[in-house]
């Protein structure tokens, strides 16, 4: 071993980054581009009756515009939220009906403009409500152990808690962009787009454009963050796609505006939830009932299920989970951060914390208490659960001990001060299929090509580091090739799974590469290779863990609260690049806290769209709402999990620490929030 | 409407002509080629498109281009000639790992050696305790003057450690 | 964004020759809240006259302590100008408290005061606004809400004033300086500004080719003390859900002068004349303070969505003073 793994390296593209010289989407060069803009519905639900497009198509410099009815044909419409400009229908207010594709982006802003559109109109609902008369369940309840309402009624102490969670936009800094060209003498799709897994894009378009997969090309070599709404190609590819075809030779940049994303390229969707926790006096859990509601749309199938996460968290003699869905007429919801975990752990959490106050008991104590030795879920062994040591560094690294828990009591000038905590888990993802190409170029110098996607997590670096170790040469002598559906396939960078899948291929890959060509191998000495399972063993689970501790300052006037002071510590297994680890996980809890403090989308019920729909009215934190914050991790290696020995950090970061937040405002103020954000009208009282 | 104006960008000069209705930062993008510069709201909301204009920084897509014929601009590509490698704050980024998909790092770059240029200046900010008194490089004012740079990934952290690197290589520098 | 015509001005006279030439011109300075609109599609004019250039940028100090601010000084050079500072610190805070500092070093004067409302709907071509397309209706009417008035709105518009600058200006009784097709004229800040009543598309009195060329601001009563409070959804770089400017002087226990000016709760920079009149001459006592934040208060009218605005009010005015009174020496 040569020991890269684990030895704080910096980014490998960083030098790209900070000058501005590394590309993302909109900035490859292609000569005389062409720009395209959509023209969006302005009703919730109903049908495109007119599409009058002459005064935009006089416009000098107008190229084309595309319409519901003149569109390139799609070979195949089973997909609601790519199966765009194939007909009238609009399933949701913002949804793309039309194109504009100029020889300048305001030319075919303006001209977008001039299109006169007409609808029939259906009534639509947007609201989410736990008592929708259209909510069905996603599943059967899954029910573990004992009768979970017997258990609640012999229960010593009860909480029976409702919480919510409100839409939330991923908002990555670099907005969605795709340029699409088509090369007909090739017959050939280049599509450059942001995405977290190029071979994924391919995979969903090829079909739905009717080309092989040979056909169409995604290149993506840097991506300027994803959290989930990269994941998967959304209506703009599909768009720009449509544009090229239309549009032969021509390279057509669409580059989604910061109100657009706001509208089709997925979101967090609300939850609606309601917890039951039974438990003995002295805390430990007797029954979790947690039942959560999220919406879904006409147009996707995605389910933001909260209540999976009482899975496995807690002991308890009896569970029960159920996950409804509410058809709205609303965009598709998609994956953001940790999703189902992050809104389902914020309800846990808080209600752990209800329970530690209503049984008198530390609320470090008490999740100790109730720590599972098997996973309840599945009763399988945990390949490592350290949630207990989790606990006891935070507690100790935040100065825990001798907290008084009464709130409301401690005050500094006009604020108050209060002290919160939550764990955190996320679970252990390996998804398999990724390929590897190694090459020996000579010298000792590798190059090592994956379809893998780096968004921000460190993968150039990361997987840099593993291949460095497994072809047992130095770092300088590896020279990595991801983001580019041409080298070989990888799996989609999200559920905390990209440096597990594609590290575990690289592993095994070097590995065949040295039995195929010994030690000592040739210039030019190649092989391909990959894992086409997860080496998990039968009979174990694999998750992440971690525990939050939180300070803050409520102005009780105001309903402000700031966050001075916030440490995570986590189990994530061992440790590939702690210099971007830490990032990582820095960078879940940066965004936890904004899902306590500001993030909301406001849909309005009367329109159908989000109409904080900019980065002025949808808040995410700026530099001054981040103090004193700090990540580490116990040093460990799971073996069990990753040939490497380590998990997925990506997410976990995010989990609880919300919950932290809002519980150390019921520290500080007495008053208990179950609806984030906690926003200063959440806290002001008359 | 097309108008030709005159841009001097990271100390190369372009004449160009452009729509009346395009702004700087998209003059610098779609025309020059110069794709520091990230457009993240295309609003004044997020601060990506930030470039030092004259010696001082400012965002770039609130501007229209013909509004700032005969500009000079430097971008996070243009802070330093290439013998001498890197800025020290670029450096700094690097090392304390101040971001993470990067998209924002060439306008907090800039916005930072800007903002270290207005506390050299003496200008107070928001939190500066007593406006009269010259303002102090304390951790709170780093974090107050950087608020017009959102980072979604969330390196506020890192940033605030680069910063501090930096200062402190400019003061072994004036040593 | 339609194509328009852009202009550069070569002075103020001239800027006001040009504009009044066409019926659609609008003046572009700065630029951050024009460009903006012009994105937005929320205006279409077919002129941009340029007065960025014009010598419009100079800070004097007259001899009775007056500051004469030219229209396009920068927000960052107004805040940091060493006799705004001295005299006005409050105007410096409030200003700070506005928007990034990269944004500070574009926007001027005349452009902050111009600024126009952030009203979701308003910037939403999509949904129906009086402000941008009279009699369409209001969206904000029954809708998110928590960013409007309490104070003198109407049945057409519950639109606010976002700029943090004016609400200063406002409390320090400060004068716009205007030039028009008409000569030169002067008004109080407090009058520049209206209420939206049946014509919310207007935001201010101007008539159309005035040109704002700077605003003057009378030095401030001996021994004032100020502040400047601001209470928004993130630690900085957001808009007031509440703003406060504050000015008190006491003497021997007696407030002898007080002037607040309220930011996020009305069409206008509201300056708090009720809470005033309870203040004078009152002692500087935590009553005193609480029956002035009732008094204002007593005209608020909020929606559902917005009522946490009049506590916070409440709460925001009570402290200011406390901090004013507590310090007096």
């Amino acid at each position: 071993m040569t020991n890269a793994i684990g030895t704080s390296t910096a980014r490998v593209d960083g030098i790209a980054k900070v000058t501005g010289t590394a590309q993302y989407a909109y900035e490859h060069p292609f000569t005389d581009p062409v720009y395209l803009h959509p023209v969006q519905a302005t009703v919730a639900r109903g049908a495109v009756d007119t599409f009058r497009s002459d005064k935009a198509e006089s416009v000098d410099g107008v190229l084309a515009v595309l319409s519901p009815w003149n569109a390139p044909r799609l070979a195949d419409v089973s997909d609601p939220e790519l199966s765009l400009l194939q007909g009238p229908e609009v399933r949701f207010r913002g949804q793309i009906i039309g194109a504009v594709i100029a020889t300048t982006p305001e030319i075919a802003r303006h001209a977008q403009s001039l299109v006169e559109v007409e609808y029939t109109t259906d009534d639509h609902d947007t609201v989410l409500r736990a008592d929708h008369p259209d909510r069905y369940p996603e599943d059967d309840p899954q029910t573990i152990g004992d009768d979970v309402d017997e258990k609640l009624s012999s229960a010593q102490l009860v909480i029976d808690q409702r919480y919510s969670t409100p839409e939330e936009h991923n908002t990555p800094m670099e907005p969605h962009t795709a340029v699409a060209l088509w090369d007909p003498a090739e017959q050939h799709l280049t599509l450059t787009t942001a995405t977290q897994g190029p071979h994924s894009v391919v995979d969903t378009l090829a079909p739905l454009l009717g080309l092989e997969p040979q056909q169409l090309r995604v290149v993506s070599p840097h991506v300027g963050g994803g959290f989930g709404s990269k994941a998967a190609p959304h209506g703009h590819d599909l768009v720009a796609a449509l544009g090229a075809l239309a549009l032969p030779g021509r390279a057509v940049k669409y580059a989604v505006t910061r109100q657009q994303g706001f509208v089709f390229v997925g979101y967090r969707s609300p939850t609606r939830q309601h917890l039951r926790l039974g438990a003995r006096c002295d805390g430990t859990l007797t029954a979790i009932d947690h039942e959560s509601f999220s919406q879904v749309s006409p147009a996707g199938t995605f389910s933001e299920s909260a209540s999976s996460i009482s899975a496995s968290m807690y002991a308890a003699d009896a569970r029960r989970l159920v996950h409804h869905l509410v058809p709205l007429d609303v965009p598709p919801p998609h994956w953001m951060r940790a999703p189902g975990e992050a809104p389902g752990m914020f309800a846990l959490e808080v209600a752990m914390d209800e329970l530690a106050v209503a049984a008198g008991i530390d609320p470090v104590e008490l999740r100790i208490r109730n720590d599972p030795d098997r996973d309840p879920a599945t009763g399988n062994r945990w390949t490592s659960r350290r949630l207990v040591e989790c606990l006891h560094e935070g507690a100790r690294q935040f100065g825990w001990r001798d907290r008084d828990p009464h709130p409301g009591i401690r005050r500094d000038g006009e604020w108050l001060i209060g002290t919160g905590m939550a764990s955190a888990t996320y679970p252990h993802v390996m998804s398999p299929g990724t390929k590897v190409t190694i090459r020996h170029d000579g010298g000792g110098r590798y190059t090592v090509r994956t379809g893998a996607a780096d968004i921000g997590t460190g993968a150039w670096t990361t997987l840099t580091l593993i291949s460095a170790d497994a072809l047992r040469v130095s770092r300088e002598r590896v020279t990595m090739e991801i983001g580019d559906s041409s080298l070989p396939t990888a799996t989609v960078a999200g559920g905390s799974s990209g440096t597990t899948s594609w590290g575990s291929a690289i592993v095994a890959t070097a590995e065949a590469f040295r039995r195929q060509h010994g030690d000592d191998p040739e210039a030019g000495a190649q092989t391909t290779g990959g894992v086409s399972e997860d080496p998990l063993a039968e009979g174990y689970t694999a998750a992440s863990f971690g525990a939050h501790f939180v300070e803050v300052r409520v102005h009780p006037g105001t309903g402000e609260v700031r966050v001075p002071r916030m440490r995570g510590v986590f189990s994530i297994g061992r440790v590939i690049n702690p210099r971007t680890v830490r990032s990582q996980l820095l960078g879940g809890m940066v965004m936890g806290l904004s899902m306590a403090l500001h993030e909301k989308s406001v849909r309005d019920p009367r329109f159908g769209h989000v109409v904080t729909q900019d980065l002025a009215t949808y808040h995410v934190p700026v530099n001054a709402d981040i103090e004193d914050m700090d990540a580490s991790w116990l040093d460990e290696t799971d073996e069990l999990a990753t040939p490497m020995g380590s998990r997925g950090a990506g997410e976990i970061g995010i989990v609880g620490s919300a919950a932290a937040i809002a519980n150390a405002v019921y520290h500080a103020t007495g008053t208990r929030v179950r609806d984030l954000p906690i926003t200063p009208p959440a806290l002001v009282r008359d | 409407m097309e108008s030709r104006l005159a841009l001097t960008v990271d100390g190369e000069e372009h004449t160009i002509e452009v729509d009346t209705r395009t702004t700087l930062l998209d003059a610098l993008r779609d025309r020059i080629g110069a794709t520091a510069p990230k457009k993240g709201c295309d609003h004044g909301q997020c601060g990506s498109c930030t470039v030092i204009e004259d010696g001082r920084r400012v965002t770039t897509c609130l501007s229209l281009a013909v509004a700032h014929d005969g500009a000079s601009i430097v971008t996070a590509s243009g802070l330093s000639d290439g013998d001498l490698g890197l800025h020290p704050m670029q450096q700094a980024f690097i090392e304390q790992d101040a971001f993470q998909c990067g998209y924002c790092t060439p306008g907090q770059i800039c916005s930072a050696i800007g903002m270290l240029a207005e506390i050299a200046d003496g200008s107070p900010s928001f939190v500066t305790e007593d406006l009269a008194d010259p303002p102090t490089l304390t951790d709170a004012e780093i974090r107050e003057r950087l608020s017009g740079n959102l980072c979604r990934c969330g390196a506020y952290v890192n940033i605030l450690a680069a910063v501090r690197q930096a200062t402190q290589h400019s003061d072994k520098g004036a040593a | 964004m339609r194509p328009f015509d852009y202009e550069r001005a070569t002075d103020a006279a001239d800027a006001v020759a040009r504009a009044a030439s066409r019926p659609e011109a609008v003046f572009l300075a700065g630029g951050t809240n024009l460009v903006d609109h012009l994105k937005l599609g929320l205006v279409e004019p077919e002129l941009l006259v340029d007065i960025s250039h014009l010598p419009l940028a100079a800070i004097e100090q007259e001899p009775d302590g007056t500051l004469d601010i030219g229209a396009n000084v920068r927000n960052a050079d107004l805040a940091a100008h060493p006799a705004v500072r001295r005299s006005h610190p409050l105007l410096s805070r409030a200003l700070l408290s506005g928007a990034s500092g990269q944004l500070r070093n574009l926007a001027t004067t005349g452009g902050n005061l111009l600024q126009r409302t952030r009203c979701v709907y308003f910037q939403d071509v999509t949904t129906p606004c009086n402000k941008r397309s009279p009699g369409s209706g209001c969206s904000a009417l029954g809708g998110h809400t928590e960013q409007h008035a309490i104070f003198g709105a109407s049945q057409q518009c519950i639109a606010v004033h976002p700029s943090d600058m004016a609400v200063a200006l406002a409390a320090l009784d400060a004068q716009v300086s205007l030039l028009g097709p008409e000569g030169v004229t002067s008004m109080p800040v407090t009058e520049l500004h209206r209420l939206p009543g049946d014509s919310p598309e207007r935001d201010t009195v101007l008539d159309r080719g005035q040109l704002i060329t700077g605003v003057r601001i009378p030095p401030p009563p001996a021994g004032a003390r100020h502040t400047y409070r601001k209470v928004r959804e993130r630690s900085s770089f957001a808009f007031a859900l509440i703003s406060l400017a504050a000015e008190m002087v006491v003497e021997d226990g007696v407030i002898a002068s007080a002037r607040l000016a309220l930011g996020g709760v009305a069409h206008k920079p509201w300056r708090a004349r009720r809470a005033e009149e309870v203040l004078h001459g009152a002692p500087a006592i935590t009553e005193t303070f609480t029956a002035a934040a009732k008094a204002e208060l007593e005209q608020a009218r909020p929606l559902e969505g917005n009522a946490f605005k009049v506590p916070m009010a409440r709460a925001m005015i009570v402290a200011a003073l406390k901090e004013l009174a507590v310090e007096t020496t």
